[in-house]
């Protein structure tokens, strides 16, 4: 077991990329504390884990209230203790043509995507710097290496995530704690399920492995740079999306 | 219990990996005890710990040496 004696927090771990990193994590052994923003979504969670005879709990967290953030970790802390591995996934999409976003749908989506991730990290860090270990993985996204038509706050966000990820590398190295992303292509989700027929088949002519990702292959790729072997790899963007984009 | 001057002394010494004679009182964490940005930060959580207070950054930045440290303390306790 990879991860024994590891708690994670995986945040947004109710449904597609975010459950599959909680329940990989979990058979590597980690304790898990996966959220989400329902109480049944929560339960949903807790269930998961132990009906795959893993360790953790499931909670609900709004990663854009502080007051809520202090909440939930004041519960793992006392259920679980602190988390050593940060998994920074929840997200949400308001897409639209630029000249037609409202100012809503730009800000709850750097508010989720981005300024949550500033307020977590900083929230987990205090214990990791006194363990002198850790591990943070942010769930980034090809949009935000590629740019999107559309989505121009989801790829703000995103890519706000790698310039963020990178500086907090360097700021925390010197306490063996790294900081690393992993940028998902087309993955198969219920976010992605929404794409009618057409769009989908353009999307796959541009795949060169000529299919959409399992949430399990990111989920591998986390529980890699959240284990031993991973170790000297920080401030790094791994990107899983099937060759659609090579940086 | 030893007195405020000691266990901040003291916790110095341990995160800064410092020797104890140069824990002097006008000692400078940066220029004098090669402490970096974010050892300063550590240090300020390690005396919230100690003393069960919580030190806002606005007053953490004043704080840059050992003096500064203790009267704080001093200040802000009981």
């Amino acid at each position: 077991m990879l991860l024994e004696g590891e708690i994670a927090l995986v945040t947004g771990a109710s449904r597609g990329i975010g459950r599959a990193i909680a329940l990989e994590l979990a058979a590597q052994g980690a304790a898990v504390a996966g959220t989400a923003t329902t109480e049944a979504g929560a339960a949903g969670i807790g269930e998961a884990l132990s009906a795959a005879g893993g360790r953790g709990l499931g909670l609900v967290l709004d990663v854009a209230d502080q007051a809520s953030i202090d909440a939930a970790l004041a519960r793992i802390g006392a259920e679980l203790g602190a988390p050593t591995i940060l998994v920074n996934n929840a997200g949400i999409t308001r897409d639209n043509l630029l000249m037609r976003m409202k100012d809503e749908e730009w800000a709850s989506v750097i508010e989720t995507n981005l300024t949550s991730i500033y307020r977590l990290s900083k929230a987990c860090l205090r214990a990791m710097l006194k363990a002198r270990k850790g591990r943070i993985v942010n769930i980034a996204s090809v949009v935000g290496l590629s740019g999107n038509g559309g989505q121009a706050n989801y790829a703000a966000a995103k890519a706000g995530m790698l310039g963020f990820s990178k500086s907090l590398a360097r700021e925390v190295g010197s306490r063996g704690i790294t900081v690393n992303c992993v940028a998902p292509g087309f993955i198969d989700t219920d976010m992605t399920r929404a794409l009618g027929e057409p769009e989908r088949e353009a999307l796959l002519a541009g795949i060169p492995l000529g299919r959409l990702g399992r949430a399990e292959e990111i989920a591998a790729a986390v529980a890699f740079l959240v284990s031993p072997a991973a170790g000297y790899i920080t401030g790094e963007t791994l990107s899983v999306n099937g060759g659609m984009h090579m940086a | 219990m030893s007195s405020v001057e000691e266990r901040v002394r003291k916790i110095v010494v341990e995160q800064l990996g410092a020797k104890e004679e140069d824990v002097t009182p006008e000692a400078s964490f940066v220029d004098d005890l090669g402490a970096d940005s974010l050892d300063t930060v550590e240090l300020v959580m390690a005396l919230e710990e100690e003393f069960e207070t919580e030190i806002p950054d606005e007053d953490a930045e004043k704080i840059t040496t050992v003096q500064q440290a203790i009267d704080y303390v001093n200040a802000h306790l009981g």
